[in-house]
């Protein structure tokens, strides 16, 4: 059963009263939750919030289904976003995206055996000036090459 | 050439932390700003002529006047959920001039009287937040923020929010629902948010770079801002430029600039032994000019309104003659279905449909009839919702098919592009 930890439960309370309504918390808190549930959210964890932050599970849930940020299920160690919009497209950002999946035998929006990864194509992050880009985790890596993206990506343990 | 106002001193590493910000010019203004009637600065701004530099251009002053004349709270939201594609300025002004955004935002939230603001800023810019939550920690430390600030007997409060990854809270009242910790779904208006916006209270909302330009504006004056530009288009602006172009990234220019300008000039032109196919010139909602109409186009809201198309968030968008542009429309319409927050029927069904018959084209089982489906279902989707996503979906699918329908008709015929010669599954898988 998931638990949020002592630390979790401390911050989101600091959350519910930074903001002039409770409800502005919930982004923050499923945030902190899918960081402590390995990255993902599912049900167990909208039920945790709920309890912590005295909100019904229907208005934790439908913000968490709202947002791409939020992951549905299980992803990778690294999550790895490479944006496949129209900037990056016309820089053959979907042909690098291929490749790495290629590379590291895996299909889209899957773990690879090992757990690493996750491989999705993700619309315009922000970075068209620098394209192809892709975001590992918290982090942004611009104008790869197939060979550049790869060398990063073998790096990440 | 570039006019440097916002971006004069962008290169320096140190205009990023408050020291260095001060030391190049930072918050004077703010303390000039603290001794004017708030009034005179809302007439310094609508004398400016500054527009929203968002995307829909909509003068700033004009927008600020709209909140009632009371003593009612209000908020003042900016607008940091950059996510049109093709755009990517904010980015750069809150990574590198943290401070001149606080310091923009400071005055306009003097002038109209707010003691709260809050940056929204699209949760994937996870160094732009830390970059302004450092900075908006430095500000109260320094007695910019909080209470009294700089004796002039006025309190503000500024937080930085983070979204979490969709599209549509970049429209107004979509970042409201958000902020408010709901799904951030557009709000039907009127009332429009000036008069009923976060929680119902009064709320302005304004793009990062129309709030950083305020700062000049009270620097220097409004005439003086006035000298770049046109008449009905003042000041300079940020363009993002992207795709096939040697140079990509952005350019600060007067607003009028010529477009092919800042494709050869600033851009350094197309790669070798590339052509110019097309530009989209305002993100990727504004409809497509071909290469011809490059030429005659300056980037000033008046004569890009009047080529039917818009300057939107200034992201200049090149393609080349390698290029399908059958393909790229199929990039679009699948965001657009993407990001259609399901709220309208005909956006919901309409961006789906768009996607399908698109894709049914790229994948060799188009029929002509698609092409007139395709117009039939855009032309549909038009002035028919909430908000405006649903017009965004719809004009590049209108813009791509009138100008280059050619490319659809071949492709549909011969079930494979007329520029790479093989179909999407052969070009992507």
């Amino acid at each position: 059963m998931f638990k949020i930890s002592e630390d979790g439960i401390k911050k989101i309370k600091q959350e519910l009263s930074r903001y002039e309504v409770k409800e502005s918390a919930i982004i923050p808190s499923l945030y902190l939750a899918q960081k402590e549930n390995n990255g993902w959210i599912n049900t167990e964890v909208i039920c945790a919030l709920a309890e912590v932050m005295g909100l019904p599970e229907s208005k934790i849930n439908e913000v968490f289904k709202f947002y791409t940020m939020f992951n549905q299920k299980p992803v990778g160690k690294y999550h790895v976003q490479v944006c496949t919009n129209i900037s990056c497209a016309l820089n053959n950002s979907r042909e690098l995206a291929n490749h790495i999946c290629n590379e590291l035998k895996v299909r889209f929006d899957e773990v690879s055996p090992d757990g690493r990864f996750t491989i999705s194509k993700v619309e315009c992050l922000g970075s068209c000036g620098t394209a192809p880009m892709m975001q590992v985790n918290d982090r942004y890596y611009e104008n790869l090459t197939s060979e550049s993206a790869m060398n990063l990506l073998r790096g990440m343990k | 050439m570039e006019t440097k106002l916002l971006t004069e001193f962008y290169h320096l590493e140190e205009f990023k932390g408050l020291e260095g910000y001060k030391k190049n010019g930072g918050y004077a203004e703010l303390a000039k700003a603290l001794k004017m009637q708030p009034q005179q600065i809302i007439d310094e701004v609508k004398a400016s002529g500054l527009r929203g530099r968002g995307g829909a251009g909509f003068p700033t002053g004009t927008k600020w006047s709209f909140l009632p004349k009371n003593n009612e709270p209000r908020y003042l939201l900016c607008n940091a959920d950059e996510g049109e594609p093709g755009t990517f300025k904010d980015r750069l002004m809150m990574e590198r001039a943290p401070h001149q955004l606080i310091e923009g935002m400071i005055i306009s939230a003097f002038a109209i009287g707010s003691k709260k603001s809050y940056i929204y800023v699209r949760g994937e810019y996870h160094y732009p937040i830390s970059v302004l939550r450092q900075a908006v920690k430095e500000a109260y430390d320094a007695g910019f923020l909080g209470k009294n600030i700089l004796g002039s007997g006025f309190d503000h409060d500024m937080d930085v929010y983070s979204g979490a990854g969709a599209y549509i809270c970049g429209e107004e009242t979509g970042m409201i629902s958000s902020l408010e910790g709901l799904k951030g779904q557009p709000k039907l208006k009127p009332p429009f948010p000036a008069v009923q916006g976060y929680l119902r209270k009064p709320t302005i909302v304004n793009n990062v770079e129309t709030l950083a330009a305020v700062k000049y504006i009270i620097r220097d004056g409004a005439q003086a801002y006035r000298k770049h530009g046109t008449e009905k288009s003042p000041g300079t602006k940020l363009f993002s430029l992207s795709g096939n172009v040697m140079k990509p990234g952005n350019y600060e220019v007067p607003l009028g600039y010529p477009l092919i300008d800042l494709i050869n000039k600033e851009g350094g032109g197309m790669k070798a032994g590339r052509k110019l196919k097309a530009v989209i010139p305002g993100g990727s909602s504004a409809p497509v000019l071909t290469a011809a109409e490059v030429e005659k186009a300056n980037l000033d809201y008046e004569c890009l309104g009047g080529m039917g198309t818009m300057l939107g968030s200034g992201a200049v968008i090149v393609i080349d003659d390698s290029q399908c542009m059958v393909d790229m429309l199929g990039v679009l319409t699948h965001f657009y279905h993407h990001e259609s927050c399901g709220q309208c029927t005909p956006c919901r069904e309409g961006t789906g449909w768009l996607n399908k018959i698109l894709h049914s084209i790229l994948e060799g089982k188009g029929r002509l009839q698609d092409i007139e489906l395709l117009e039939k279902v855009a032309d549909n989707m038009k002035g028919k919702t909430i908000c405006a996503l649903s017009d965004a979906a719809a004009l590049p699918v209108l813009s791509f098919v009138s100008k280059f329908r050619e490319e659809f008709e071949f492709y549909v015929r011969e079930g494979r592009s007329k520029v790479k010669g093989t179909t999407y599954a052969e070009m992507h898988h």
